[in-house]
């Protein structure tokens, strides 16, 4: 087996459930923690991050429409997917972040737990952020939960994986569609859960992937017109400021950037920021002659 | 260029009957599909940048014929088209205004009223349109009717049953039938319906049978059946008519509809139009895009380039 010819893993971009090159034709080289080569991986230009927003938005009506239920039951399906695929991902993060196997091992589990976590979230979070408010007249007011559009992510540089479902699981788990730009440094564990979102249920378009330099890609995408919210999780300071004052343009929400401890067990804050409350009213019924009907 | 095809003056023999007709139609040099093909694709690969993407935008803009082709079509919808037809972008009144708006004859008249003294010229598609299976007494009174109303522009169907079973003369007969019912006032678009003419040979013959009998225009198709413009075929029609003028002396413009709904799409087009027919037709005269949703991705393109930011679907009309 020897002379057996190694086969190098050509890794690409996930965008609308495809799998295409950057439009650019560039990639980049990645290292592991001791830059030796890893790969290269694709550098992505404006404009894949152009079509990456066109498809989030033609997915987000499916996906927002979906039911809470369903939703949780296919996020559930990525972690079944990861599960298989545990191997892989622990050589990848190992590498990525110069972990042990063992440490990388552990990475990897919680992140499969963390979709796990988000999983259950989705038909419980409507009851936590949702209710019925009294008001002074004969009216149901109900308030519930809705999602906010197409949301940009910045994923964490440095844990490129746990830090990558830590951030994107709950933007998709209230029914958002993501354009995640992966950890600049290790991008090889993101465009690897590419694979894993492609074949557990997601719909085409719900998480696309991009890889490359963080700050191209996230200055037109902060500055695009039809990207609702942003979460800064991968930027630096100075980046952050550049890219809140873009993203203020069409008064996008913003999730800004703060030290967070992947590890530990979330709060619901991701799932929340990326929410917007509906309010409806509705009347109670007839008040017949007699009084109130109910 | 079919070298064998007769001179300017003798195009009028070739339909003195049926078979002369056909003899020419076939004497037309076969079309090298693959050829064609790679033509279309190979310029289609131009880039268009800055200030010449800026032009070709407003370019394309001018040259949009606005369609609604619905059962669903109310005067409030049309209305409503006018008003984009005129304004395309409110927000900034430098855009230019589409060429035309395109509706059924019924809807003329509104369409008339909603662009009054804008420049923008009605089209209405008439002939039985889409499939154009009716006498044509029929066909003739919807022209009139729509040609009464007010229609600067007529789009009409070739009968594609007709010209797919041979009879050419008939098809042609019908179109000079049509073109006098138009008058003087409406301009003539004869719709081949490519998609449904099977081979590129019959798009090449369809074009010399539509110019001869007299079209102003030459349109692909209606934009109801599954294959509409494509490049290779646009590309086809703007040989002939680039052909034709060399042989008659006259323009013949062109119109590619349905299934162009980018920006990038249409700058192909244009590209076509420069490469092949040449800068004549570049005009909103002579070449012309049937489309709907079209509009709304060159206004955003057209934001793009004047702010930097990408635009999106929230920042143009639904329509």
């Amino acid at each position: 087996m020897s002379d057996r010819l190694s086969v190098f893993k050509t890794y690409k971009l996930y965008v609308g459930g495809k799998f295409p090159r950057s439009e650019s034709g560039r990639v980049y080289e990645v290292t592991d923690a001791k830059d030796n080569w890893l790969a290269n991986a694709p550098l992505s230009s404006r404009k894949d991050a152009r079509d990456a927003v066109v498809a989030a938005r033609k997915a987000f009506g499916g996906w927002s429409g979906a039911t809470a239920y369903n939703r949780g039951q296919v996020l559930y399906r990525v972690a079944e997917m990861l599960e298989g695929r545990r191997e892989q991902f622990v050589r990848e993060v190992a590498q990525a972040e110069g972990l042990s196997k063992s440490k990388a091992a552990a990475v990897v589990d919680a992140a499969i737990d963390r979709w796990v976590w988000y999983a259950g979230w989705t038909d419980k979070i409507a009851q936590v952020t949702g209710g019925a408010n009294p008001v002074a007249g004969p009216f149901f007011n109900l308030s519930s939960p809705e999602p906010t559009g197409v949301v940009a992510v910045l994923a964490p540089q440095d844990s490129s994986f746990l830090g990558l479902v830590s951030v994107l699981a709950p933007v998709i788990a209230t029914g958002n569609t993501a354009v995640v730009i992966a950890s600049e440094k290790a991008p090889l564990p993101a465009l690897s859960l590419a694979e894993v979102l492609a074949t557990s249920d997601v719909p085409g378009g719900v998480v696309n992937i991009l890889s490359g330099r963080t700050a191209e890609i996230a200055t037109p995408l902060a500055a695009h017109q039809d990207v609702n919210a942003i979460d800064l999780a991968g930027a630096d300071e100075e980046l952050a400021k550049e890219l809140e004052i873009a993203a203020a343009d069409n008064l996008k929400r913003v999730l800004r950037p703060r030290p967070v401890d992947f590890t530990e067990t979330p709060g619901t804050e991701r799932l929340t920021a990326f929410l917007e409350t509906k309010t409806v009213w509705h009347t109670t019924g007839a008040l017949g002659a007699a009084g109130s009907s109910y | 260029m079919p070298t064998t095809a007769p001179p300017a003056h003798a195009l009028a023999d070739v339909t003195a009957s049926d078979s002369t007709l056909r003899r020419f139609l076939h004497g037309l040099p076969g079309v090298d599909a693959v050829g064609l093909e790679a033509r279309a694709a190979s310029l289609g690969t131009r880039s268009i940048k800055t200030t010449a993407k800026a032009y070709a935008i407003d370019l394309a803009i001018s040259m949009v014929d606005l369609t609604t082709l619905e059962g669903a079509d109310t005067p409030g919808k049309v209305r409503a088209l006018g008003a984009k037809a005129v304004h395309p972008d409110p927000t900034d009144r430098t855009a230019p205004t589409t060429a035309a708006v395109c509706v059924y004859p019924d809807m003329v008249a509104v369409a008339k009223e909603a662009v009054a003294g804008s420049g923008v010229k009605v089209a209405s598609v008439a002939t039985a349109f889409p499939a154009g299976r009716a006498a044509l007494d029929v066909k003739l009174a919807d022209v009139r009717d729509a040609v009464a109303a007010g229609a600067d522009e007529i789009d009409m169907v070739i009968d594609r049953g007709a010209f797919l079973a041979g009879k050419y003369l008939k098809v042609y007969d019908e179109i000079v039938a049509v073109k006098e019912a138009c008058g003087t006032s409406a301009r003539l678009k004869v719709i081949f319906e490519t998609g449904e003419l099977s081979t590129y040979d019959n798009i090449r013959r369809a074009s010399w049978l539509g110019m001869i009998a007299g079209a102003d225009f030459i349109k692909t198709s209606t934009g109801k059946v599954a294959v509409n413009a494509t490049p290779a075929n646009t590309l086809l029609m703007l040989e002939a008519v680039r052909d034709f003028r060399a042989q008659t002396g006259i323009q013949v413009g062109v119109k590619p509809a349905g299934g162009i709904r980018t920006t990038k799409d249409a700058i192909k087009f244009l590209v076509l139009v420069n490469e092949t027919a040449g800068q004549d037709w570049l005009d909103n005269h002579w070449f012309r895009f049937g489309a709907s949703s079209l509009l709304n991705d060159l206004l955003m393109q057209r934001q793009k380039l004047a702010t930097g930011r990408y635009s999106g679907p929230d920042y143009v009309t639904v329509d």
